[in-house]
């Protein structure tokens, strides 16, 4: 912590260290725009950049653009996002702050569910939503992220509602508010911070949960973004500068979510006490 | 009596509002997991394809599992191996990357910036073609080794180094255990390392003394949830490797896909779910038991909970 203690070596190491980490990163910007002849080439920056790798594979399939699959990821996300959201922030209240019969056991509960491997539910899963015609629909990718948006997501915002004065609480019901009052004009407006981070966690989360996307969306055109770029990848002769120009554009939103909203990352997850 | 049974009135009303509060995960912790849960189990003494009822088969599908299937057992130790070397050097790195990380200097989001990014693109696609391209026989990583004369090998068609390249790319992401890491590291109170320097503790003595004992419950949560986490890894084996070659990076994960949504054997993938259930289980409930003589739990005194 301390400021003047931290030499010019320790930035040094640090920023060799970043360099390192964002190699792949920083080799793959320049490898989008290469030749396949150039690609296995050391050099970061092709002799002479490949703009078209972008248009081409931005038009690779006959019947759809890519502007196709990323509004499909989009609304996908708005789903989940929207869902995840609002349904954690409910429940972590209810875990929160009221008292009710056997919340000691479905706390426990809840914290078990954490620990429950995703294989194990999910053939179970598959079979009812396929029973219910949805498979091929984005209600099995969605759906589930409206019933309190994950058990890691709950336990955060609990976390965080926990860390608020119950002072307020206390105030707001002397003066007449009813429970479902303090959430909404005491509780809502304080974690904001939290609720962020929610949202940016299940967002990118879900961009990248390309087993969800693979098991239940069939239809081409319905692919996400993940799944378009598997269509590169099955082919016989892979295009490798337009499937890495793809790729990389496929990265955007989350890289620039986080670049926004980097700070809460650390800040969100610091205030709500993770140990013990 | 009157404020007895005002306060027994209160009582069920926020008896009433807890339960509405926590409605959305309770139906779906009832219907999307504790059912489809006992569902698998009842599965797993099936045979079913989807297409026709289940057919009970009793244990059949558990006793073929041990007895008759050798990509059962290899899948099982390749991911033994996968979490067995991934999960403790992703938590040294992150460990020691969070360290690094947590001092209060200019420029730091920068940094951190950029060693969590790899892990914002995780379990993606893209990172899978990026590395499935890098780790070729022509690909970029032997051009750089040829420069200092050694020759490469196809990395990802090699079954010698096949499951290592994965486990590199497993530990390339280790920024959000990083995170965990950095957010403990924020919690430790600075007067005990301030009195540490006046009784004379070096930086290493306050290292063993001060920062693991504080952070040990934060490192069971990241050792806990990792070894979850591995366990399921699926992606960049399906995408990479494709299991291969000659099934040396077939993870656990993908042969249940597999099972399950290629072969439609719905009733021996549940079993398989439930043997991973009670691997998984049994490994966590070691690490609890074990926690005991390793995690420090600060007590509550003038802290509020």
């Amino acid at each position: 912590m301390n400021t003047m203690r931290f030499k010019w070596s320790n930035h040094l190491l640090l920023t060799l260290f970043s360099l390192l980490m964002l190699y792949p990163v920083i080799w793959w910007i320049g490898a989008s725009l290469k030749k396949t002849s150039e690609l296995g080439l050391p050099t970061i920056w092709p002799s002479t950049p490949m703009w078209s790798n972008y248009s081409s594979g931005w038009n690779f399939s006959d019947q759809y653009t890519f502007a196709h699959f990323f509004g499909n990821s989009l609304l996908m996300e708005l789903g989940n996002v929207t869902g995840g959201v609002l349904t954690a922030a409910i429940v972590a209240y209810g875990f929160g702050r009221l008292n009710f019969k056997l919340r000691g056991f479905w706390f426990s509960i809840l914290l078990l569910t954490m620990m429950l491997p995703g294989q194990v539910t999910v053939v179970p899963q598959y079979i009812l939503f396929n029973k219910l015609g949805w498979v091929d629909s984005y209600i099995p990718l969605v759906l589930p992220h409206f019933f309190g948006g994950g058990a890691f997501f709950i336990f955060l915002l609990v976390q965080f509602i926990r860390g608020i004065p119950r002072d307020l609480d206390e105030a707001a019901k002397i003066d007449g508010t009813s429970v479902y009052g303090i959430f909404f004009r005491i509780i809502l407006p304080l974690i904001k911070p939290a609720l962020v981070t929610v949202a940016i966690f299940t967002f990118i989360w879900s961009w990248d949960d390309f087993f969800a996307q693979v098991l239940y969306i069939s239809s081409v055109s319905k692919f996400t973004v993940g799944l378009a770029l598997r269509m590169f990848i099955d082919q016989f002769d892979i295009k490798w500068g337009q499937l890495l120009a793809m790729s990389l554009l496929s990265i955007m939103p989350s890289a620039i979510i986080f670049l926004f909203a980097q700070k809460y990352f650390v800040e969100g997850i610091a205030t709500t006490g993770l140990k013990g | 009596m009157k404020v007895s049974r005002k306060l027994r009135r209160n009582k069920g009303e926020t008896n009433l509002a807890g339960y509405v509060f926590i409605a959305p995960w309770l139906i779906g912790f009832l219907c999307l997991t504790l059912w489809p849960v006992a569902q698998s189990f009842y599965l797993s003494f099936t045979d079913y394809s989807l297409l026709d009822a289940p057919v009970w088969t009793g244990t059949s599908n558990y006793h073929n599992i041990f007895t008759n299937d050798t990509t059962f057992t290899k899948s099982l130790s390749v991911t033994f191996i996968f979490v067995l070397v991934s999960v403790p050097l992703k938590l040294f790195f992150s460990l020691m990357v969070a360290m690094a990380l947590n001092k209060n200097v200019r420029g730091m989001n920068i940094y951190r910036t950029a060693i969590y990014f790899p892990s914002l693109i995780g379990g993606s696609i893209a990172v899978a073609a990026l590395w499935r391209n890098m780790f070729g026989l022509d690909g970029y990583v032997n051009q750089v080794l040829s420069w200092f004369g050694i020759e490469g090998v196809g990395w990802i068609t090699n079954p010698h180094t096949s499951l290592g390249t994965l486990i590199l790319l497993n530990t390339w992401q280790f920024g959000s255990t990083m995170v965990i890491f950095l957010a403990g590291l924020k919690q430790v109170p600075q007067e005990l390392y301030e009195s540490a320097s006046v009784d004379g503790a070096g930086r290493v003595r306050k290292f063993i003394s001060i920062t693991l004992p504080m952070l040990s419950p934060v490192m069971f949560f990241n050792l806990v949830l990792g070894i979850i986490g591995s366990f399921q890894t699926f992606t960049s084996a399906f995408i990479i490797t494709k299991g291969g070659p000659i099934n040396s990076t077939y993870m656990y994960a993908m042969f249940l896909y597999e099972k399950a949504f290629k072969h439609y054997q719905m009733g021996y993938a549940s079993a398989l779910a439930w043997i991973l259930l009670v691997i998984v289980a049994l490994l966590t409930l070691l690490n609890f038991v074990a926690s005991r003589y390793w995690v420090f739990y600060e007590t509550d005194g003038g802290k509020a909970k």
